[in-house]
């Protein structure tokens, strides 16, 4: 039986990278907010530099929840789904900006306006066949406050590249105007990168440091950096990192106003005969809670997300809250972010300590800042290389075919080079199409017996091809810093689970393609707000995370 | 001195009760962290008592968790093929990659024990039907015909000699000879040596990162930094264990 609690303005179901930093304007509007989170509580006590616990025992996937509600995946209707062994989503106060590269970009301008810029410039017939792309609701400049808040909230570092217009040495000449500079200059640079940014200007492109939610330097009552070399999928043991866990919820928590309940798993959004929403029900141990609210704000994971609306039935939604339209689980994307480029150099790169946000980015080949004319893809992808490297990982480099995987040559092998290859990151415009979407997989369930969400989804030719053509430029890349040797990985397929996951929920002018109007709130449902890249109908050249914070903070402040 | 802070890694995951009344007792004498760990071994009282003296290395005691002795002696033979001793230093068998998957094997690859068992296994038939003795009594040369065999899927009539084990065998070798000591393997920090990895330090000025591989070693656990061990915090002080302050 159910015991239902006392009423409160707001439920925030998930305190992670966007949760955790919508509670801060929440709060700021005087809101009575209540924040579930699935997971407890982590300390910099828990990141050690451990190879073994980030990243291969995987301790963000060992989190109760979502190891239990690993997404089915297949490429398409004629296969079988099966769920892999990996999932890209975490539970904790904090979530995966705990964890993450804490890469944390802007779009360009040109992905919000992707469908309109394109036809003007090439032609309507350049958006793909079986793309259901559109233009976003708004443009860059309507969600540049937004940007700018999140930004010195959380603490981002990075140069500049264009201050209201005027163009900034050493940032991004892409990038779309913003109105003040980082709260702090970039991460420092290393030899390593150094090299790289000399080759890349031999080359006549443009590298610059990108942005990272981590501090360059001591931000408030954070100390900058340590770049010890454990980042990726670790948390920060000095608190460098500005994950929300250390910035917009204990801001938020200071104002008395906001509730954290740790350990609860929330089971179903409520609704009232009128279809608005009125709470939810969860999970605490054993027991079973109502939490009564007059707004939700729905803000895990982009799978979590879709498939907490699609459980979420009731009279007014036979097929799940906000679902009425069947647009809950459409326009589905991971963001193409593999098919690396691997180098080997003739002499050691001293790549031992840093991290993945350390690097060096090149933007001349992403979103529409090259001539498309005489290609055949529209967008592009944004290179980046960087410092990063653990010895268990050092160990498994590529052998670049010059000796078998095992035994006494394999050994001199990794003894000579273990410290003279990078692989290239590489992340690419990819758009939704008919035929890729999310919904609840017919057959397997978690261990509460509800269905898992199931990924139908592949890459398709657009995508293909701008990992040919920046596979291409990487290589360019490589060799004129001195690379010897270059191997190239496969141009894509199945899209499966990815930390970059869109759609689902998406933003968008026209209720029938869409689940969310213009400001984030649903369309069926107007009070209830959606968080996190579910809203998000285009996924750009760069890391999510920053535009989904700053969307969640500007669908927060409407409420 | 290495060797026995290897061994006391091992003991202090191993005994965590155990190891937290000493830590505080060792506190009491101004021991605490890497100093710990390069103690010697033995009982409570000794370990106070001989704490401040260096010790002679201490012969290693410890019991498979989960292996068999037959297991373990065809698995080390077989890791020592993949990450051998050689002119370059020495391999899986000297790092003890083998002592890493047992561990792992009761814990956090558990789901791999029973492919372990039939591989094995299959490994001491094949071996004793075809060459009339056991893998790891072979000549290297022997070993090694049979494990390129394995992943060439050439071995008819042993299903499970096949390039699949022979990659899961290959990856937990390689995760144990260069995982951090904590885990088992790894020691002497044999397997960073062999690499050039300098070791895990809680930061890295520009002047280190430049250093590369002609970095001093710092030769340290994880968990032999304060911070990440499993004392609890001192009332008063920060849970970030002051580290925070330092940059």
């Amino acid at each position: 039986m159910a015991t239902e609690l006392p009423k409160t303005d707001v439920v925030v179901i998930g305190l992670g990278a966007v949760g955790g930093v919508a509670v801060l304007p929440l709060v700021s509007g005087g809101l009575n907010v209540i924040g579930l989170e699935a997971g407890g509580w982590f300390s910099t006590r828990d990141f050690a530099p451990d190879e073994v616990r980030n990243n291969l025992r995987d301790w963000p996937q060992q989190v109760a929840k979502a190891k239990n509600e690993i997404p089915t995946s297949r490429a398409n209707i004629n296969f079988e789904a099966a769920q892999g062994g990996g999932h890209p989503m975490m539970n904790g106060v904090g979530g995966t900006s705990l964890h993450y590269w804490a890469q944390s970009w802007r779009l360009n301008p040109w992905d919000f306006k992707t469908v309109s810029e394109t036809t003007r410039r090439y032609g309507a017939n350049r958006i793909p066949v079986d793309s259901t792309v559109e233009d976003w609701p708004f443009s860059y400049q309507e969600l540049e406050p937004y940007y700018d808040r999140v930004e010195y909230a959380l603490g981002v570092s990075g140069n500049a590249g264009n201050v209201n217009g005027s163009k900034q040495a050493n940032g991004n000449p892409f990038e779309g105007p913003r109105a003040r500079a980082y709260p702090m200059p970039g991460l420092r640079s290393s030899g390593y990168t150094d090299m790289m940014s000399d080759a890349a200007r031999q080359l006549g492109w443009t590298p610059f440091q990108g942005p990272a939610a981590i501090n360059s330097e001591v931000y408030g009552n954070r100390p900058g950096c340590f770049y010890h070399g454990y980042c990726d999928r670790g948390g920060c043991h000095v608190s460098a990192k500005s994950s929300t866990a250390v910035t917009t919820i204990p801001e938020a928590m200071k104002s008395g106003l906001l509730k954290v309940v740790t350990h609860a798993r929330v089971l179903k959004i409520l609704n009232d005969a009128d279809g608005r929403v009125t709470g939810v029900e969860y999970l605490v141990g054993n027991q079973v809670l109502i939490q009564p609210a007059d707004a939700v704000m729905l803000a895990s994971h982009t799978y979590e997300n879709s498939r907490l609306l699609l459980l979420s039935t009731s009279r007014q939604f036979p097929d799940g809250l906000a679902n009425n339209s069947g647009q809950v689980g459409q326009h589905y994307l991971s963001h193409h972010q593999g098919a690396p480029v691997i180098a080997l150099f003739p002499k050691n790169l001293n790549n031992w300590y840093g991290l993945p946000a350390q690097g060096v980015a090149i933007d001349e080949w992403a979103d529409d800042n090259f001539d498309h004319g005489d290609l055949d893809f529209i967008g592009g992808g944004n290179l980046w290389t960087y410092t990063d490297r653990k010895p268990i990982s050092a160990a498994k480099m590529s052998t670049f075919d010059r000796v078998p995987n095992w035994g006494s040559k394999w050994k001199a092998f990794i003894r000579e080079n273990a410290d003279r290859t990078n692989v290239s990151y590489i992340q690419k415009t990819t758009l939704p199409y008919r035929g890729n979407y999310l919904d609840l997989d017919p057959q397997v369930k978690d261990k509460l017996g509800f269905p898992v969400i199931r990924i139908t989804a592949e890459h398709r030719d657009n995508e293909k091809r701008i990992a040919a053509f920046t596979q291409d430029r990487m290589e360019e890349w490589y060799r004129a810093a001195g690379a010897v040797q270059i191997v190239r990985t496969g141009l894509g397929g199945a899209m499966g689970a990815s930390t970059h996951a869109y759609g689902g929920t998406r933003m968008g002018n026209d209720p029938t393609t869409n689940v969310t109007n213009a400001f984030g709130f649903a369309d069926e449902a107007p009070t209830l707000g959606i968080l996190g890249g579910s809203v998000m109908g285009t996924s750009g050249a760069r890391n999510p995370t920053l535009t989904a914070q700053a969307l969640a903070w500007r669908t927060a402040e409407h409420l | 001195m290495s060797d026995d802070k290897k061994t006391r890694a091992d003991e202090v995951e191993g005994r965590a009760a155990q190891s937290l009344s000493r830590r505080n007792l060792l506190k009491g004498v101004g021991l605490t962290g890497a100093a710990l760990m390069t103690a010697g071994s033995g009982s409570l009282s000794a370990q106070s008592a001989g704490a401040m003296v260096s010790p002679a290395r201490i012969p290693v005691r410890e019991a498979f968790e989960t292996l068999t002795a037959l297991e373990s002696a065809n698995l080390d033979a077989f890791a020592s093929r993949i990450i051998p001793s050689d002119e370059n230093g020495p391999g899986a068998h000297e790092a003890r990659a083998v002592h890493y998957i047992d561990r792992a094997l009761a814990g956090a690859m558990t789901s791999s024990r029973e492919q372990y068992g039939v591989g094995l296994a299959s490994l001491e038939d094949y071996s004793m039907q075809s060459k009339g003795t056991s893998f790891h009594l072979l000549p290297e040369s022997e070993q090694d015909a049979i494990i390129e065999a394995m992943t060439q899927n050439a071995i008819a009539g042993y299903a499970t000699l096949n390039s699949g084990f022979f990659n899961m065998v290959r990856t937990h070798t390689i995760d144990g000879t260069f995982s951090d000591p904590y885990y088992g393997g790894n020691r002497d920090f044999i397997g960073w040596d062999l690499l050039g990895y300098p070791g895990v330090r809680a930061i890295s000025s520009p002047e280190e990162v430049s250093q590369g591989s002609s970095l001093a070693p710092s030769r340290q656990s994880a968990y032999d930094m304060p911070i990440h061990t499993k004392d609890p915090v001192e009332p008063g002080s920060s849970s970030t264990g002051g580290a925070a302050h330092g940059h």
